[in-house]
C-alpha cells in the first residue's frame, strides 16, 4: 500500500473553505498524513530534517495549496528551496526521492475557461505549474497532472462536497496503486477521473 | 565543651527544622517559624538550650554583628539615591515624629528627658532584616508599599550611626562601659571618641579593606576571599567592642564602607551561604531571650505598653506613608509591615543599659517587647493580607462590581509585571480576555480601572487560584518575576490541576532545567529571544545581511531549546531533585561546552551555490 504525503500550504487556513473541505474528505484514509507547513513552521524556519524524513517514508507526495498569483504560497517555495537538498533529492548523489510519484493540489478561484489562450489567464494552469514539474523531473520523481478546483468563490456547497470526495477517490486509488503510464498525460487528475467514471 | 556545643547546634537545627517549614505552611513566613523555634527551646521554653541564655546570646550577637554587615552592604548608594525622595519626607518624618511621641511616653510614665529620648529613638527602629525578608518572601519589594518601607529602615540604618554617638551624650553621669578603654572619659569625649572610631572605619574602606581584599583577590582563591569577608567583620567587630561600640554598628559599617566598592556582590555571594542560617540564628534567639517571667509578674502594664507603642509606632508610620503619597491600601501594608521595633533595639538597649541610662528590669521587658513585637508583625501582615485588603479592595470596585458578570477566561495570567502585561496586552489585543493575579494593589486598580479582570492577591495560593477560575481556565500564564514564587506557584498549580495547561516564565536555563525535571513542557526564557535579537543586530551592524542574520538567529533558538533538552534526557539519574549549586554550575558548563561544536551554517547550502558542481 502506498503512503501519501500532503504537504499543505495555506497562509489563512482557519479563513479557507475549499481547501478545508479537501483535508476533511481525507480523514478516513489511514495511509494519509498532513504536513501543515503554516502551522509547523509559522516563522519559516523549516525542520530540514524532519521533512527530509517524511518525504522518505512516503511513496507519494502532494504538494497542496491555493493558487496565489499564478504561484504557490511563499512558505512552500521555501520548502521547496530548503528541503529539496542538493545531494539528497537531486545532483551528485541525490536519489532519495527517485521512482516516488508527486502532483500538486491546486485550488483557484479563476473558472476552468479563464485558464485558456482566450481567457483571462492566458494559459492553462498546468502552465504555471512547470517549475514544479522541473523540479519533480530533476529530482526523478514521476510527475503526475494536478488536481484542480476551480471557481472556489462560486462553489455551491454540494459542488463542493462533491469535489472534496473526488479528492478522496483519487487519492483512494493512489493508495493501492498510480496507474502513471494512464495519468501521465491527461490535462488533469480531475479528467482523468472522469473519463474512468469516478 | 566541644559535646555540649554540638549538642546546642544540634537542637538549634533540629528545632528550625521543625518549625520553620511548619510556620511556612500556615502561611506564617519563616521569621515566624524561628521566632516560634527560640521561644520554646530557649531557656523560657522547654529549656533545651543556654540554660543561662548566654550560649545562645553569643549566637545571637554573632548572627547581628553578620546579619548588620550584610544590612550595611545593602545600602548601595544608588538605592539610597533612587529613594532619596522617600528617605527625606516619609523617612526623616517617621524617626523623628516616633522618637518623639514615644519619648512623650517615657516622660508621661515618669522617666527622665533623657532617658524617654533614648528609648523612643530605640523604639523608633524597625526591623530591616524581618521586613526585607518578608516582603521578598510575599513579592512586595518592588511595590510602593516596599520602596517605602525600604527607604524608612534605610533613613534608620543611617540614623544609628549618629544614634550611638549621642548616647553617651545623654548619660546624665560617666557611664561605666565595663571596662572597655574609654570607660573613664567624661561623656563628651566618649562621644568625641565614638565619632573618631565611626570615621577611622570609613576611611578604612578606601584606603585598607579595598586594597585588602585587591591584594588577595590576586591570589585568585576563592575561599580566601570569604576568608578576608569575615575577617573584615571580626576585626571589625573586635576592635569596636574594645573601644565600648557596638561591634554590630562597627561591622555595619564595614558594610556600608564596602557597599560602593566593586567588591559588593563578591562578599554578598561569598556571605550568602551564611546569611540564611545566621538570619535565622538571629530570630531564634530572640524567641529564646523572651523572659516570661517579666510577662507573668506585671502582666496588665506589660500588655498596655505594648498596644501603646505598636499603636504610637502604627500612627508614626501611617502618617509618613501619607507624606510618601501612598494609597489607603498601600499606607495599611507599610504600617503593618513597620510597626515591629527592630534588631537594633537589641543593640541599643543593651547599650543604654551599660550607659546606665535605663535599669536591668526595665531593660528586659523592653526587650521582651521588642521580641514580642517582632513576633507579631507576621501575624499582623497575615491579617491585613488575608481580611483588610481583600475588603478596602473590594470596595473600591463596588461602584462597578454589578456591571461585570461573572466570565471565565480562558487564561488565567500570574504575575503582571512588564513579562506578564505584554503577554495580556497581546492576548488582548487579539480578543483573548485573561484573569490577572497580581500581589500590587495598585496595579490591580489601575487593572480594573481599564477593563480588566484583575485580582489582587497571592497566586501560590490554591483558594486564590480558584477565585480566579483556574478550574475553568485552559492555560496558567507563570509570569511572577520573583522565580522562588513562581516555582512554588507551578508546582502548585500542577499538583492541584493537572490538567492545566502552564507556560513557564523562567529567566535561567537552571531554572528551566529544574522545570523539565518537574515534567512541565512549556517553558520560555524570559531574555533568550531578546538577546538573539539583540545578537542579530550586533551581526547587522557588523556587516552581514539581515536574513542571514536572522536565520542564523532562528537556528540558534531551535538549537539553544534542543540542547537543554538533550542534556536533561542524558541526565545521569533519573530521579527528579532540586538541583545543587555544584549541578547548576555543571549544566551550565556543559551547555557552554555544547555551544563550541555548534556550527550555525550547517543545512543552509539550499542558498549556497559554492558546494554544487559548475554547470556543464
Amino acid at each position: 500500500m502506498n503512503r501519501i504525503l500532503i504537504v499543505l500550504a495555506h497562509p489563512r487556513y482557519e479563513h479557507s473553505r475549499v481547501n478545508r473541505a479537501l483535508i476533511r474528505a481525507l480523514t478516513p484514509l489511514k495511509s494519509v498524513s498532513i504536513s501543515d507547513l503554516y502551522e509547523e513552521y509559522a516563522d519559516f524556519n523549516i525542520d530540514v530534517e524532519k521533512e527530509k524524513d517524511r518525504l522518505s517514508s512516503h511513496d507519494v507526495i502532494v504538494w497542496q495549496f491555493p493558487l496565489y498569483l499564478y504561484a504557490p504560497p511563499a512558505l512552500l517555495k521555501q520548502w521547496f528551496e530548503l528541503v529539496l537538498e542538493y545531494g539528497w533529492a537531486y545532483g551528485k548523489g541525490g536519489n532519495k526521492l527517485k521512482g516516488k510519484v508527486a502532483f500538486a493540489s491546486v485550488t483557484t478561484g479563476g473558472s476552468r475557461s479563464s485558464f485558456s489562450p482566450d481567457g483571462h489567464h492566458r494559459f492553462a494552469l498546468r502552465e504555471y505549474l512547470r517549475p514544479m514539474e522541473q523540479t519533480a523531473y530533476l529530482c526523478g520523481l514521476k510527475y503526475l497532472p494536478p488536481f484542480v478546483v476551480y471557481g472556489t468563490y462560486r462553489l455551491k456547497e454540494e459542488e463542493l462536497q462533491k469535489v472534496a470526495s473526488r479528492y478522496r477517490v483519487v487519492l483512494q486509488r493512489f493508495q493501492e496503486e498510480v496507474p502513471v503510464e494512464e495519468i501521465v498525460n491527461r490535462p488533469s487528475l480531475n479528467d482523468w477521473l472522469s473519463e474512468r467514471g469516478g | 565543651m566541644g559535646q555540649s556545643i554540638l549538642l546546642n547546634a544540634l537542637v538549634l537545627l533540629a528545632a528550625a527544622l521543625l518549625f520553620v517549614p511548619l510556620a511556612k505552611r500556615l502561611n506564617l513566613g519563616s521569621v515566624l517559624g524561628y521566632l516560634i523555634a527560640g521561644v520554646i527551646i530557649g531557656p523560657y521554653g522547654l529549656g533545651l538550650i543556654g540554660q543561662e541564655g548566654q550560649v545562645l546570646m553569643d549566637f545571637a550577637e554573632f548572627g547581628i554583628v553578620l546579619m548588620l554587615f550584610l544590612i550595611g552592604l545593602e545600602l548601595e548608594p544608588a538605592n539610597i539615591r533612587r529613594l532619596q525622595k522617600f528617605i527625606l519626607k516619609a523617612g526623616l518624618f517617621q524617626y523623628t515624629f516616633t522618637t518623639f511621641i514615644i519619648g512623650l511616653l517615657f516622660v508621661l510614665i515618669g522617666f527622665d528627658v533623657a532617658t524617654s529620648a533614648s528609648i523612643g529613638l530605640a523604639i523608633s527602629m524597625s526591623s530591616t532584616a524581618l521586613v526585607l525578608q518578608m516582603m521578598k518572601e510575599k513579592g512586595l519589594t518592588r511595590s510602593p508599599a516596599g520602596e517605602a518601607a525600604l527607604a524608612v529602615l534605610l533613613t534608620q540604618d543611617v540614623a544609628v550611626i549618629p544614634v550611638l554617638a549621642l548616647l553617651p551624650l545623654l548619660a546624665s553621669k560617666t557611664a561605666d562601659l565595663g571596662g572597655s578603654l574609654i570607660s573613664t572619659l567624661p561623656g563628651w569625649l566618649q562621644t568625641l571618641t565614638i565619632l573618631a572610631a565611626i570615621g577611622a572605619v570609613m576611611m578604612s574602606g578606601k584606603y585598607l579593606l579595598v586594597p585588602f581584599l585587591r591584594f588577595i583577590a590576586r591570589s585568585n582563591l576563592r575561599e580566601l576571599l570569604t576568608a578576608a569577608a569575615l575577617f573584615i567583620v571580626l576585626a571589625t567587630a573586635y576592635f569596636m567592642g574594645e573601644l565600648g561600640i557596638s561591634p554590630a554598628l562597627g561591622t555595619f559599617l564595614a558594610g556600608v564602607v564596602l557597599a560602593g566598592s566593586e567588591f559588593r556582590h563578591q562578599l554578598e555571594s561569598d556571605i550568602e551561604p551564611f546569611k540564611g542560617i545566621l538570619v535565622g540564628l538571629f530570630f531564634i534567639s530572640i524567641g529564646a531571650v523572651i523572659d516570661f517571667r517579666s510577662v507573668t509578674s506585671m502582666p496588665l502594664k506589660v500588655g498596655v505598653l505594648f498596644f501603646a507603642l505598636v499603636s504610637l509606632k502604627a500612627l508614626a508610620i501611617f502618617l509618613a506613608g501619607g507624606m510618601a503619597r501612598l494609597t489607603m491600601d498601600q499606607k495599611i501594608v507599610l504600617t503593618a509591615s513597620l510597626t515591629q521595633i527592630g534588631e537594633f533595639a537589641f543593640v541599643l538597649f543593651a547599650f543604654m543599659h551599660r550607659l546606665s541610662l535605663i535599669s536591668a528590669p526595665w531593660m528586659d521587658i523592653l526587650l521582651f517587647l521588642t521580641a514580642l513585637s517582632m513576633i507579631f508583625t507576621p501575624m499582623i501582615m497575615l491579617l491585613v493580607e488575608r481580611f483588610l485588603l481583600p475588603k478596602l479592595l473590594a470596595g473600591r470596585e463596588e461602584g462597578r462590581a454589578s456591571d461585570v458578570e461573572y466570565q471565565p477566561n480562558p487564561v488565567v495570567i500570574a504575575g503582571f509585571g512588564p513579562f506578564g502585561s505584554t503577554v495580556g496586552r497581546f492576548l488582548r489585543a487579539n480578543g483573548v480576555e485573561a484573569t490577572i493575579l497580581d500581589n500590587d494593589p495598585d496595579r490591580v486598580t489601575l487593572l480594573r480601572k481599564m477593563g480588566f479582570k484583575a485580582f489582587f492577591g497571592d497566586a501560590t495560593r490554591l483558594e486564590v487560584l480558584k477565585s480566579a477560575g483556574i478550574e475553568e481556565a485552559k492555560i496558567l500564564v507563570a509570569a511572577i518575576g520573583e522565580w522562588a514564587i513562581n516555582a512554588e506557584l507551578i508546582y502548585k498549580a500542577r499538583k492541584a490541576f493537572p490538567h492545566l495547561t502552564i507556560l513557564a516564565r523562567v529567566a535561567h536555563p537552571v531554572q528551566a532545567y529544574e522545570l523539565l525535571s518537574q515534567g512541565e513542557a512549556h517553558i520560555y526564557r524570559e531574555t533568550l529571544d531578546t538577546s538573539v535579537r539583540l545578537g542579530v543586530d550586533c551581526l547587522v551592524k557588523l556587516g552581514h545581511r539581515r536574513y542571514s542574520a536572522f536565520r542564523a538567529a532562528q537556528k540558534f533558538l531551535r538549537y539553544d531549546e534542543e540542547a537543554l533538552k538533550v542534556l536533561f534526557q542524558t541526565r545521569e539519574d533519573e530521579e527528579a531533585h532540586l538541583l545543587t549549586a555544584r549541578e547548576m554550575i555543571q549544566i551550565q558548563e556543559k551547555l557552554l561546552m555544547k555551544d563550541r561544536l555548534y556550527n550555525p551554517s550547517v543545512y543552509d547550502h539550499a542558498w549556497d551555490a559554492s558546494i554544487r558542481e559548475p554547470e556543464k
